[in-house]
């Protein structure tokens, strides 16, 4: 799907953590991301959805969070539990 | 209608005249039909498969919307490792470097941190050495926003002479041995299975996200006893840890032939039998493979994998990423897989079969 240049990072995640099929995992990112359908794979929305959300763009982009700090604003805003920021985040 | 250019199951070119391609796609369908006792494709889903294959484009690809997710096995050993380490480029760089190439430069959904390049999967070696992957998958989280699993493959041969300690079942069997051929295949398996949870409760303890146990079920049905038991074990033990389970081969060989999992003989098991036991052991992901014949073509085995793995998705309740890749899901077997036939089985999985992902 595109991974962190569109939404296909945040599809994953809910495949994994919840088991979700392909059809309910995308229905689901879309809502939470209050974005339309057809968002998901647009490289040209998702930029900017990231950026504002803080969850991590494809590009370099000084001062937007990335990696851990992503993964948290990630888990957070999908109402899922991330075992690498429960590790490394929430202890430190 | 012009002949259509397509491929055998090595690679080669060849061009087949619109009969002949669907013949071969009957034939495909019919034969994972009678082989897993399966439903054949329907006639609609063979003429979609038919203008799929027919398309004068060279690559394809899926309709908007219809995207899907990626995971794989190979994340670093693509850029680091030798063509008979699964096609790998051979660059120069470290682990960590290869996974953000595949997350930035790649954009991947998803991307696997794999064991040192030269433990040869070898999972005694790997426990072994299991710290230096702690401290390296560690580092690789912190800078990685896409879920990274780690991955490698919980075979049973390891534990066989002359790698492991217990007696090979391919030496006994064709003494006759048949009971102590069983005995060493369940020593082994449960040797594995403590050693896979060992190396997983460690990787969970420094926050790893998923692990993909890879090529399962190689060495017969002890070692898909064991990928199951280890699957069940982990859910308990590391609860926010996600599993993927890909297979290694359409068909449980049974080594051992009695070896059971809630109930279900494991011998013998297709995709869509597979899948059942995997849903129960915890499995979140779950990966059919269907074997590639090179000496049939392109149609005939893409025909054949569509039909399997349709099926599996039908009757599953976790998503589903097929195995595909060179030798596997229709693919030729070769180290360049060729994008006109690896485009044309991912719209096919897609379109045809509704897979979750690849």
């Amino acid at each position: 799907m595109g991974g962190i240049r569109t939404a296909g990072d945040l599809v994953m995640w809910m495949q994994m953590t919840r088991r979700m099929r392909l059809p309910e995992a995308k229905k689901y990112v879309t809502e939470k991301l209050k974005v339309a359908p057809e968002d998901l794979v647009d490289e040209c929305e998702m930029r900017f959805v990231r950026e504002d959300l803080g969850i991590g763009t494809i590009t370099a982009n000084p001062g937007v969070p990335r990696g851990i700090a992503a993964k948290r604003r990630i888990g957070e805003l999908l109402g899922i539990e991330i075992n690498s920021v429960n590790k490394m985040w929430h202890k430190s | 209608m012009e002949d259509v250019l397509t491929r055998m199951g090595d690679g080669q070119r060849m061009t087949m005249s619109p009969s002949q391609v669907k013949e071969e796609l009957l034939a495909g369908t019919k034969n994972a039909a009678d082989t897993g006792r399966v439903p054949p494709l329907t006639s609609s889903d063979l003429e979609q498969l038919f203008e799929i294959i027919a398309d004068r484009n060279r690559v394809v690809t899926v309709e908007r919307g219809k995207e899907i997710v990626l995971t794989d096995d190979l994340s670093c050993v693509r850029h680091t490792g030798d063509e008979g380490a699964a096609g790998g480029v051979g660059i120069p760089m470290s682990r960590l470097q290869a996974i953000l190439v595949h997350e930035r430069s790649y954009a991947q959904d998803s991307a696997v941190f794999q064991v040192p390049y030269g433990s040869g999967g070898n999972i005694q070696r790997v426990k072994e050495k299991i710290t230096i992957d702690m401290q390296a998958h560690e580092t690789v989280s912190l800078l990685t926003t896409i879920p990274m699993f780690y991955t490698f493959a919980p075979a049973v041969l390891w534990y066989y002479r002359p790698n492991g300690p217990y007696a090979n079942p391919a030496d006994l069997l064709p003494q006759g041995k048949i009971r102590e051929a069983r005995e060493a295949s369940e020593k082994a398996a449960e040797r594995l299975t403590e050693d896979v949870v060992y190396i997983g409760k460690k990787m969970y303890s420094i926050g790893c996200d998923a692990i993909n146990l890879d090529t399962c079920a190689s060495g017969g049905d002890a070692e898909f006893y064991s990928n199951l038991n280890i699957v069940s074990k982990l859910k308990q033990e590391a609860p926010h840890m996600a599993i993927e389970m890909g297979m290694s081969n359409e068909f449980v060989i049974g080594v051992h032939g009695e070896m059971t999992f809630d109930g279900q003989r494991l011998a013998g098991m297709f995709p869509h039998q597979q899948i059942k036991v995997a849903e129960t052991s915890g499995v979140d992901i779950f990966g059919p493979v269907i074997n590639t014949n090179s000496s049939e073509s392109f149609p005939w085995n893409l025909a054949r994998a569509v039909t399997f793995v349709k099926l599996t998705v039908e009757v599953s309740n976790i998503p589903v990423h097929v195995n595909a890749g060179m030798g596997v899901c229709s693919v030729p077997m070769q180290p360049t897989p060729p994008i006109d036939c690896v485009s044309r089985m991912a719209k096919a999985m897609v379109h045809i079969a509704r897979i979750d992902g690849l």
